[in-house]
C-alpha cells in the first residue's frame, strides 16, 4: 500500500496535514484511505475562532465510520472551506489541495516542530499496517 | 456499483387507487368539532389502499429481508441466537399480555413476581447486588449507568470528576453515553494482545476520573486479562467501573461482573437472554448495581412489600429507591421482553445457561481456527463468544470487507459486523452464538472460503455481489450523501 505523503507539510499522529507556508489544515491521503468514502463534513469552527492545538475544528463522516478532525497547532482560524458541506468526495479525491478545511494564523511556530515530517510520517502509516 | 433491482415491489403510492380503503368507519354519531381554520388542509395524499394490498405489500417485504429463522446472522457483538418460541407463549398468556400498566397493583401480582424474580435471577447471574428493570435497551442502559455514577460522586461533594475512559475496544455507543451524560471521554488504546494499555489507563487515573466503561470481552471478542488489576487501578483512583454486559453471552454461569470488582453494569436481554431483536422486537437493557449504589437506582423497582408467614406468596409492589436518580422510562420498561427472558432463564436453568456460554465460545474458537490460515486475525488468541478478521488480502487488491461481506448473502447468510471495531483493518466481527450447529458452522467456513479463492481468481464476482438477493448492489455513498427519507422527498 503507498500513499501520497507530500514533502512540504506537516503531519500529526491523527492523521492531519498543516502546511507551515499558509496555515492551510486538512487529513491526509492515508487517512481518506482509511475512512473510505466520505459522505459528509462539518466545520465546526469559525472565521476569528482562537484554537489550541488538539481542539476539534472539523468532523468527517465516511459509510464506514466518523473521525474529527484536530488543530494541529494553536492558532487563530482566518479562512474556513465552506464548499466541503456539498462536495465531501474531494476529501478522497484531493486530500491536500481542494480539500483543506481550515487555515489558520499559527500562533506559536515552534509547535510546527513537534510535528512529522513526510518521511517519518510515511513510516507512521507503514507501522500501522500490520 | 449499479444498483440492480431483480423483483420490482411497487411502493404503497404507486399501489394506491383512489377510494380504495380497508376499513368503513360507522357514521359518527357525536356532532362533528370544527378545527381552526388554518389547520384544516384540503389534500392529504396518503395511499389509499385494501386491506389484502396492504397485507400482501409487507408480506413480500418481510419476505426480501434476513432473519435468525431463516438462516445463520453471524452479526458480531449483537448475539443473533435462535429464540426458543415458548418464549413467544409464555408473552403472550393473557394474564401477561393484556394487563394495562395503570391497574392497581394487587390485580397485577403475577406481572409484578416476574419482574421481582427476574431482577433476582440477574443478581445472582451478575453478582450484583440490585437490578433496575426500566432503560429500554443497551445504549439507554449505558446512559442510565452513567448517570447513576455521576448521581454517586455528586452524592459525595465530588463533582469535579466527570473524566470517563473508553478503551478503544468498547463498544462504539459507549462514548456516545458518556457525553450524552456530560462526561468529557479519553480514549485507552489496546495493547498487541487486544488488553487494555496498563500504562495508558494509569496515566489518566486522577483525582477527575469519574469511572472505566469497559466491555469484557471486548470487541475484539478477547477476555481482559488484567481485569483485576485494570479495576484496581480506577478504584484506586475514586473512580468506579462500568461493565457494558452486551457480550454477556461468552460468561453466564462461568464469570461474574460483580467477582470482578465492576459496580455497575448493563445486561441485553435482548442479546443474551434470547428475545428477539433487529428489527423483531424491543430491546430490554436492565441495569445492575453493587451495593454502594442500590439507592441511586432508576425506579419503580419490584420488591416484596408484605409476607405473611403463613402464606407462601408474597405481595409484591413496586418501590422508588431512596435517592434514585428517578424514571428513565414510562412505566416499567419493556415488560414482554421480561416475560421472555425469564422464560429462557427458566427453560435453560444454571447448567443450561453455563452451557450457552461454553457452547458459543466453543462455535467461535471452531470458527477462528478453521479460517485463521485463510484470513489474517490480527489478535489470535483463544477468544469467547466472538473474534475479528481482516478482510482484505495482499494478493487481492481492492478487495474489501465490503465486498466479502456482500458476497456471503448470495450463500443465504447474514454478513458479519464490520468496519468495527475500528483498531482492525478491514474487520470482520464474526459471532456464532451457541444455537449453531456444526453443520451450519462448516458451511459457512465452506462459503468463506470459496470467497477467499474468489477474491484472486475472479473479484468481479464479489465487487458486483450480492447476485441471488431480490435487490443487488445499493450505492451506500449516495444514500448517504444524498438523505431522501420519504416518498414526498423523493417526489419533490
Amino acid at each position: 500500500m503507498s500513499w501520497k505523503v507530500p514533502a512540504h507539510l506537516k503531519y500529526t499522529k491523527n492523521d492531519e496535514w498543516i502546511n507551515p507556508a499558509d496555515g492551510t489544515v486538512g487529513i491526509t491521503d492515508y487517512a481518506q484511505a482509511q475512512l473510505s468514502d466520505v459522505v459528509y463534513v462539518e466545520i465546526t469552527v469559525s472565521e476569528g475562532d482562537e484554537v489550541a492545538q488538539g481542539d476539534i475544528v472539523a468532523t468527517v463522516e465516511s459509510v464506514k465510520a466518523a473521525a474529527d478532525v484536530y488543530a494541529p497547532v494553536s492558532g487563530t482560524v482566518v479562512a474556513i472551506n465552506d464548499e466541503l458541506a456539498d462536495t465531501p468526495e474531494v476529501v478522497n479525491s484531493d486530500p491536500y489541495g481542494d480539500a483543506w478545511m481550515v487555515r489558520l494564523e499559527i500562533a506559536n511556530p515552534e509547535e510546527l516542530d513537534g510535528l512529522m515530517d513526510a518521511a517519518a510520517y510515511e513510516k507512521y502509516c507503514e507501522e500501522r499496517e500490520h | 456499483m449499479s444498483e440492480q433491482i431483480k423483483i420490482r415491489e411497487p411502493l404503497l403510492v404507486e399501489l394506491s387507487s383512489p377510494g380504495r380503503r380497508g376499513v368503513r368507519f360507522p357514521e359518527s354519531d357525536v356532532p362533528p368539532a370544527a378545527l381552526p381554520a388554518g389547520l384544516v388542509r384540503e389534500d392529504l395524499p396518503l395511499p389509499e389502499l385494501s386491506e389484502v394490498d396492504v397485507v400482501r405489500h409487507y408480506t413480500r417485504l418481510s419476505q426480501f429481508n434476513h432473519a435468525v429463522d431463516i438462516d445463520f446472522y453471524p452479526l458480531g457483538s449483537c448475539t443473533m441466537k435462535y429464540n426458543p418460541k415458548v418464549n413467544e407463549d409464555m408473552a403472550r398468556l393473557p394474564g401477561f399480555a393484556h394487563v394495562h400498566p395503570l391497574q392497581p397493583e394487587e390485580t397485577v401480582q403475577g406481572a409484578l413476581a416476574v419482574m421481582y424474580y427476574l431482577q433476582e435471577y440477574l443478581k445472582e447471574i451478575t453478582g450484583l447486588a440490585g437490578v433496575s428493570l426500566q432503560p429500554a435497551a443497551g445504549a439507554h442502559g449505558e446512559l442510565t449507568g452513567v448517570l447513576i455514577i455521576r448521581a454517586y460522586h455528586r452524592s459525595r461533594g465530588d463533582a469535579r470528576r466527570n473524566k470517563i475512559l473508553v478503551p478503544d475496544s468498547a463498544h462504539g455507543t459507549n462514548p456516545a453515553s458518556s457525553a450524552m451524560s456530560g462526561m468529557r471521554v479519553v480514549e485507552i488504546p489496546s495493547d498487541a494482545r487486544g488488553n487494555i494499555d496498563l500504562a495508558k489507563l494509569k496515566a489518566e487515573c486522577d483525582d477527575t476520573l469519574a469511572g472505566l466503561m469497559i466491555t469484557n470481552p471486548n470487541t475484539l471478542g478477547l477476555f481482559e486479562e488484567h481485569i483485576e488489576e485494570v479495576v484496581q487501578a480506577v478504584h484506586e483512583a475514586g473512580g468506579l467501573v462500568y461493565g457494558d454486559g452486551a457480550n454477556l453471552n461468552a460468561l453466564l454461569g462461568v464469570a461474574r461482573f460483580g467477582d470482578m470488582g465492576f459496580d455497575v453494569v448493563h445486561l441485553n436481554l435482548h442479546k443474551t437472554f434470547s428475545t428477539p431483536h433487529g428489527g423483531g422486537g424491543p430491546g430490554s437493557g436492565p441495569v445492575a448495581v453493587a451495593e454502594h449504589l442500590v439507592d441511586f437506582l432508576p425506579g419503580p423497582i419490584a420488591e416484596i412489600v408484605d409476607h405473611d408467614p403463613d402464606d407462601d406468596t408474597p405481595v409484591f409492589g413496586l418501590v422508588m429507591p431512596k435517592r434514585s436518580i428517578g424514571r428513565v422510562k414510562a412505566f416499567y420498561g419493556h415488560f414482554g421482553v421480561m416475560v421472555r427472558a425469564l422464560t429462557y432463564i427458566l427453560t435453560l436453568g444454571a447448567e443450561g445457561l453455563r452451557q450457552v456460554a461454553e457452547d458459543a465460545v466453543l462455535n467461535a474458537n471452531y470458527l477462528r481456527v478453521m479460517l485463521q490460515d485463510t484470513y489474517h486475525i490480527p489478535y489470535n488468541r483463544l477468544c469467547k463468544h466472538e473474534f475479528v478478521a481482516e478482510g482484505r488480502w495482499e494478493d487481492a487488491p481492492g478487495v474489501r470487507a465490503l465486498d466479502i461481506s456482500k458476497r456471503l448473502m448470495d450463500f443465504g447468510f447474514h454478513p458479519p459486523t464490520n468496519y468495527f471495531p475500528l483498531i482492525v483493518h478491514e474487520a470482520l466481527m464474526i459471532e456464532p452464538t451457541e444455537t449453531e450447529s456444526k453443520r451450519t458452522l462448516d458451511a459457512f467456513i465452506a462459503a468463506m472460503k470459496q470467497i477467499a479463492r474468489e477474491a484472486r481468481e475472479n473479484p468481479q464476482v464479489l465487487h458486483e455481489a450480492p447476485h441471488t438477493t431480490p435487490f443487488g448492489r445499493v450505492d451506500e455513498v449516495k444514500a448517504a450523501r444524498e438523505l431522501v427519507l420519504t416518498w414526498f422527498d423523493w417526489a419533490k
